[in-house]
């Protein structure tokens, strides 16, 4: 799917295929950025760092302070040896015996740089990708817990890329951009310590500079990440017609309309070759410019140092109090080494502006998924294994005994009571609403005994699949009440709740794995022999046989190697390896030809023998036999009784049976 | 490859080479202001004899001062030169900025549109060699990348070696022995160097790889979710994906730690120069006639400020060349995938002077085999004779993997047979032109799409200048008027990209009504009514019957009930047609028909 794109947002109500000039953009860009709260994602992910790297973390600042000051020093090295060393010896004042001793100083000062350097730069490498990795398993487990609500309202494209894009753009801030930014800033500071130790005059000069490069960067760079957010949204439209093109590729064929497509595709693949030639020619520029108004400000110190120094003007400096010797062309000299990697520190500050604007949005989206609020789950019944005693009462048990309980504890006398597990499901006045104020469920009431079979039929949108994401706890009820084995489902652990359904799902996911995992996933226990009977079981045995590696056969990207039949099989059988109490089947059986569907059907009955069974079927040979059917219009039930029963009451059942009503 | 991308560059070439031509000029400009800086540093600090002679580019002009106090005038000389040359550079970097922009974008330009005309052209069996995803990232991503590298290309890839050059170049004229230095630790840090990008690029490429699967842990998860909680394997899911991050997190540790120690590198070159220029250099300033110095000539102290410039200039250049280097190494990856795109050639083009005309509706398949692979051994589709006239109806029924679909595609010529010959109102359909034929062969195929747009402008794909009241009587045909009508917007309600905001019926009969709308001669229908419901169905055919007589019409379907009324049933099974016949025939001799009507008529007889 076509991204946002990352980096800058537009500002909200702006339509991005209408974008306004520049000039309003910027305007309504300052106004957003104004009246959003400031945003602390980036704080953030920096206490995560904190938190799990503080004494390394804390080295790393040490040495990346010592290595910037060390470096900012190399002009005062080179200035001192002028003026201490070479003037005195070329003007006959001195010689150079103290030389080496001087420079195996300054050679144990660089060791000293290059080791903390080195020390750095390995522990970032560490922190980065261990922090990335605690934020990534963070993403996981916070996303592990959020309610299904969740996954309907975001597309997968989406999610995926919070792992990818998001947490990438993190990689780059936490390991390049905050080193980076610190390095420049201490490097700026004791930079400019030393042009104040060398001469208070030539500073006036690099102050003009300074305001010039902040002056332009901040044009050049704002006009930049403006045209950005145009580019980006160029890219976004490009980028989504190439994809719905060659999703319908054939179609275009068929319709012999690519002549049209390409015309379609060239107007906004023009639209963006201009947006981006815009925004790379201010980002392109923005470096020539930064680096040269560098090369403008060392020419400048030249000219005026010379003009001071051929007029005889004495220098103002630290250096000229603490050592009155000091010449003003040593000073000079040392002043224009260091002013160069002054402005180089600048324009590196100005790089990481644009990876800045990615992290922040990055981290934003990283963390509004994990602030979402995660699924309810204060339910306390949960499912044992039990055994039952010689006085009928039941008892938890350690080992594997084919009986399971609800161990139910009571908060008023602190005592414990044990229900077998049944599969006995009331539901009482049920109301549900997925969005608050729009009712999907009215009423809904209904009783499915152990062992019985309840069918639910109606048209698309009417909530069937709505009924069984209740009982499974997918939603939680507004209204009502849901009771299983006569236990509030409210107060039964979710996980419990699930492992005792067996669920086949209207939509078939299969996982990267061999077809043994792909079965065993039901129950992760089964022994190979328990996942061939439940593959039988569901009728899925034979073909896995026919596959060259049987059981052994890898599935790969949701099975795409198996045909739709194949699939569903599989994923019954998943179902029947988990072996619970009660079933729900949701249009197992929607795309496939009848003569695989006869197989599936005869795989589930011998699946639904013994157990209660909650089935949706658009087909109603498939629900024909079922012990209550209910039809559903609307959210309400409108009929409900045997077969027999509703082609008696000449209703709706009975004209959708006898074709005279649609389902859509 | 490079060959291939060149290609499109097209009208910015001028732009491809102006780009790199600034950049050298900016580059001269930025080596030469050390020069000329030196030059005045030499005439402030006077030479040995305490004259401040006026010299430029190192050279004497023969000018000179004995007293620096009257040499201002020289003074104000070479700070116009300076000014003026940091002004050109500054000029020269904006234009060459601006060249690289415009000769990237238009390649990235040129390259999807070459991309995009390509796919366009493709076949069918084209397409099937491809993932759809696979083709949009080569659009997407692979496009960035390239154009990115080519930025560096023309820019970075010129300024760094050239740079280098220049800088040792101007080194050696203030001091071959220091020059020769520089030399020497630049061979050194590339030898330094060299190893670690590559033993990194190692360890990312086996990262990358791991990331495949670690987004596939997501994606699963993503999609299962209901699969995940509904059998309770929250902690499972966490585990996978727990073990594949590790994974990632101790191979990136290891490539990025490789990849820690090329500062630290540089920064011992660096040190290490100045240190020996240091020593060196105050030698030869100084220079009390030791042989050393004799050796190796004298320096002044003008001269030491170049050469510290010099330095760092060859530094950067070294550095920023190693990462142009790794960058576009990594952009290899993208290009090949590019280029395999466009050195497709089309496995089916129109032929030449075509027939523009198709006589009828006639269909003919004469001993057809058909295989994916065009492997004899391995036919979806064996030996198919088959004649449909002109109006007929035929019905076609078969499991799932029977090539129902694969023998309808032969008709459009979707793919071309391996063996035999189909033809259409009595010509083979190779030699018909592929528009004109596909114009009188309409399909609905099984894996319909809609496009954003609104529905007029999707039931316009069949007929371009179609009026507003064909589109209605094609929508009426397809029963898909009620339900336009329906919709606060009527025909300007907009389709969401895939259609996601119309049900799977409604989708459904949209594109039939796209199909319907061009009046074509062949109809074909592939399983297109699979989401209506059986009445609708029906209503669809009758309306079909009735308006569209002469064309002939195929249906595809999975219930018996979509062609019992067909002139013709077609069974097909495992490739082959097994039987042909009306529905009273079929009862009688084929097994799989009555079987198939049996299973779905079973429960009303028994009932009835």
């Amino acid at each position: 799917m076509p991204r946002k794109p990352a980096g800058m947002e537009l500002p909200e109500g702006v339509d991005p295929n209408n974008l306004p000039d520049l000039k309003t953009l910027r305007k309504m860009m300052k106004e957003q950025r104004k009246n959003t709260p400031k945003d602390k994602s980036l704080s953030r992910v920096m206490k995560y760092v904190w938190s799990n790297y503080k004494v390394s973390f804390i080295v790393v600042l040490v040495c990346i302070v010592i290595t910037a000051v060390i470096s900012a020093l190399t002009s005062v090295v080179l200035q001192n040896l002028i003026s201490a060393y070479i003037q005195p010896a070329v003007e006959g004042r001195g010689n150079l015996d103290g030389l080496p001793a001087y420079l195996a100083l300054c050679g144990a000062m660089f060791c000293v740089a290059i080791a903390s350097g080195a020390t750095f730069n390995v522990l970032m490498a560490r922190i980065s990708q261990g922090t990335l990795n605690i934020i990534r398993k963070d993403m996981f487990r916070k996303m592990q817990k959020l309610p299904i609500s969740y996954f309907d309202r975001k597309q997968s494209g989406e999610i995926m890329s919070l792992y990818t894009n998001d947490v990438d753009a993190l990689r780059q801030y936490i390991s390049q951009t905050v080193p980076q930014l610190i390095n420049s800033s201490v490097m700026i500071l004791a930079s400019v310590v030393v042009m104040i130790y060398y001469s208070l005059y030539l500073i006036l000069v690099v102050a003009i500079g300074i305001v010039a490069m902040f002056l332009v960067a901040g044009k050049i760079g704002g006009a930049s990440s403006r045209y950005f957010v145009v580019q980006q949204n160029a890219l976004g439209k490009v980028n989504g017609y190439i994809e719905e093109s060659m999703h319908g590729q054939k179609v275009i064929k068929v319709f012999c309309h690519e002549k049209q497509a390409k015309s379609d595709f060239d107007e906004r693949n023009v639209a963006l070759q201009n947006a981006a030639t815009s925004a790379n020619t201010y980002a392109n520029i923005l470096m020539p410019i930064m680096g040269n108004i560098g090369n403008i400000l060392y020419v400048l110190l030249a000219v005026v140092g010379s003009i001071m120094i051929a007029l005889g003007a004495s220098n103002f400096g630290l250096s000229n109090l603490i050592n009155p010797e000091t010449t003003f062309l040593s000073i000079l000299i040392g002043f224009l080494t260091i002013v160069k990697s002054f402005t180089q520190s600048i324009s590196g500050i100005s790089q990481q502006i644009n990876f800045i604007a990615l992290a922040r949005s990055g981290s934003r989206r990283v963390f509004e998924m994990m602030d979402t609020t995660p699924a309810e789950d204060d339910g306390y019944v949960k499912l044992v294994r039990a055994k039952k005693n010689p006085d009928g009462s039941i008892t938890e048990s350690k080992t594997h005994t084919g009986l399971w309980a609800w161990k139910h504890p009571h908060k008023a006398d602190g005592t414990i009571t044990y229900t077998e597990l049944a599969g006995d499901i009331e539901m009482h006045e049920v109301d549900f609403a997925y969005v608050p104020g729009k009712t999907v469920l009215h009423d809904i009431t209904l009783y499915a005994k152990p062992g019985q079979k309840i069918a639910f039929v109606g048209s698309t949108g009417a909530g069937k699949t709505t009924i069984i994401n209740l009982i499974s706890r997918f939603y939680d009820i507004e209204d009502g009440k849901i009771r299983y084995d006569g236990i509030n489902i409210n107060k039964i652990k979710k996980s419990s709740l699930r492992d005792s359904l067996g669920v086949v799902l209207q939509e078939t996911n299969l996982f990267t794995g061999t077809i043994r995992e792909n079965i065993r996933y039901g129950n992760l226990e089964a022994t190979d022999e328990e996942v061939i009977e439940a593959a039988k079981l569901a009728n899925a045995h034979d073909f896995i046989m026919r596959l060259p590696d049987g059981y052994d056969t890898m599935l790969e990207s949701d099975g795409a190697n198996l045909s739709q039949g194949q699939r569903q099989l599989l994923s019954i059988a998943r179902t029947a390896c988990e072996n619970a109490p009660v079933l729900i089947l949701d249009e197992a059986t929607s795309s496939i030809d009848t003569r695989t569907e006869a197989l599936v059907n005869r795989g589930m009955d011998k699946l639904m023998a013994g157990r209660t069974v909650f089935v949706i079927a658009h087909r109603l040979s498939t629900v024909m036999n079922s012990d209550v059917i209910m039809v559903l219009d609307h959210g309400r039930i409108i009929e409900r009784g045997t077969h027999d029963e509703l082609i008696a009451k000449q209703g709706t059942y009975y004209r959708l049976y006898t074709g005279a009503f649609e389902l859509e | 490859m490079l060959k291939t991308l060149a290609k499109s560059i097209r009208e910015y070439k001028l732009q491809s080479i102006l780009s790199p031509v600034f950049v050298a000029i900016e580059v001269f400009l930025e080596v030469m202001i050390p020069m000329i800086c030196s030059d005045l540093i030499n005439f402030l600090q006077g030479d040995l004899f305490g004259a401040h002679s006026f010299m430029l580019f190192g050279m004497p002009t023969g000018a000179f001062v004995a007293n620096v106090g009257e040499g201002i005038g020289f003074v104000l000389a070479y700070s116009g030169i300076l000014i003026a040359m940091a002004g050109l550079s500054l000029t020269f970097g904006i234009l060459s900025g601006r060249a690289c922009a415009k000769a990237s974008a238009g390649f990235a330009k040129n390259l999807r549109e070459d991309l995009f005309y390509k796919i366009q052209n493709f076949s069918f069996e084209n397409i099937d060699t491809y993932l759809t995803s696979s083709l949009v990232t080569r659009l997407t991503t692979d496009v960035t990348n390239i154009q990115n590298a080519y930025m560096m290309l023309i820019r970075g890839a010129i300024r760094s070696p050239l740079m280098f050059v220049a800088a040792l170049a101007l080194a050696f004229t203030k001091s071959w022995f220091i020059a020769l230095i520089y030399l020497g630790m630049a061979i050194l840090l590339v030898a330094l160097m060299a190893i670690l990008p590559s033993r990194a690029m190692r360890i990312f490429r086996r990262v990358f790889k791991k990331y495949d699967k670690l987004n596939l842990r997501v994606q699963e998860d993503v999609r299962g979710a209901r699969v995940v909680k509904a059998f309770v394997r929250e902690d499972f899911e966490t585990e996978k994906f727990d073990n594949a991050a590790e994974d990632i997190r101790k191979d990136f540790t290891k490539a990025e730690t490789i990849l820690a120690f090329t500062s630290p590198i540089v920064n011992i070159i660096m040190y290490g120069i100045i240190i020996m220029i240091c020593a060196f250099a105050s030698i030869m300033i100084v220079n009390t006639g030791s042989d050393f110095v004799g050796a190796v000539g004298s320096l002044q102290i003008g001269d030491l400020t170049a050469l510290v410039q010099y330095a760092m200039m060859i530094l950067m250049s070294m550095m920023m060349l190693i990462m142009t280097f790794v960058m576009i190494t990594m952009s290899i990856e993208s290009g090949n995938r590019i280029v395999q795109v466009l050195n497709t050639e089309s496995t089916l083009t129109s032929p030449d002077g075509g027939l523009t005309e198709v006589a009828s509706g006639d269909i003919e398949f004469e001993n057809v085999s058909f295989s994916y692979a065009g492997d004899e051994n391995k036919c979806a589709l064996m030996d198919v004779n088959l004649k449909i006239n002109a109006g007929e109806t035929v019905g076609v029924l078969g499991a799932t993997g029977s090539s129902k679909s694969t023998l309808v595609q032969l008709i459009p010529r979707l793919y071309d047979v391996t063996k035999g010959s189909v033809k259409v109102g009595g010509v083979d359909v190779r030699q018909y032109d592929l528009d004109a034929l596909r114009g009188e062969v309409a399909m609905v195929l099984q894996k319909n799409v809609l496009f954003s747009g609104t529905i007029k402008e999707n039931i316009r794909w069949g007929k371009p200048d179609a009026t507003d009241e064909e589109i209605v009587e094609a929508c009426r045909l397809a029963q898909a008027d009620e339900f336009i009508s329906s919709f606060p917007d009527g025909y300007d309600t907009y389709i969401e990209q895939g259609g996601t905001n119309v049900s799977g019926g409604q989708r459904q009969r949209l594109c039939i009504a796209r199909a319907l709308i061009a009046n074509p001669k062949i109809i074909i229908f592939d399983d297109s009514t699979s989401a209506v419901d059986t009445k609708t169905d029906a209503l669809i055919r009758k309306s079909m019957a009735e308006s569209l007589p002469n064309a002939t019409k195929i249906i595809i379907a999975q219930r018996t009930a979509s062609v019992e009324e067909a002139d013709k049933i077609l069974i097909l099974d495992n490739g082959k047609v097994v039987n042909v016949g009306t529905h009273a025939e079929l009862m009688e001799t084929s097994d799989i028909y009555r079987e198939a009507y049996n299973i779905q008529n079973k429960k009303e007889d028994e009932n009835a």
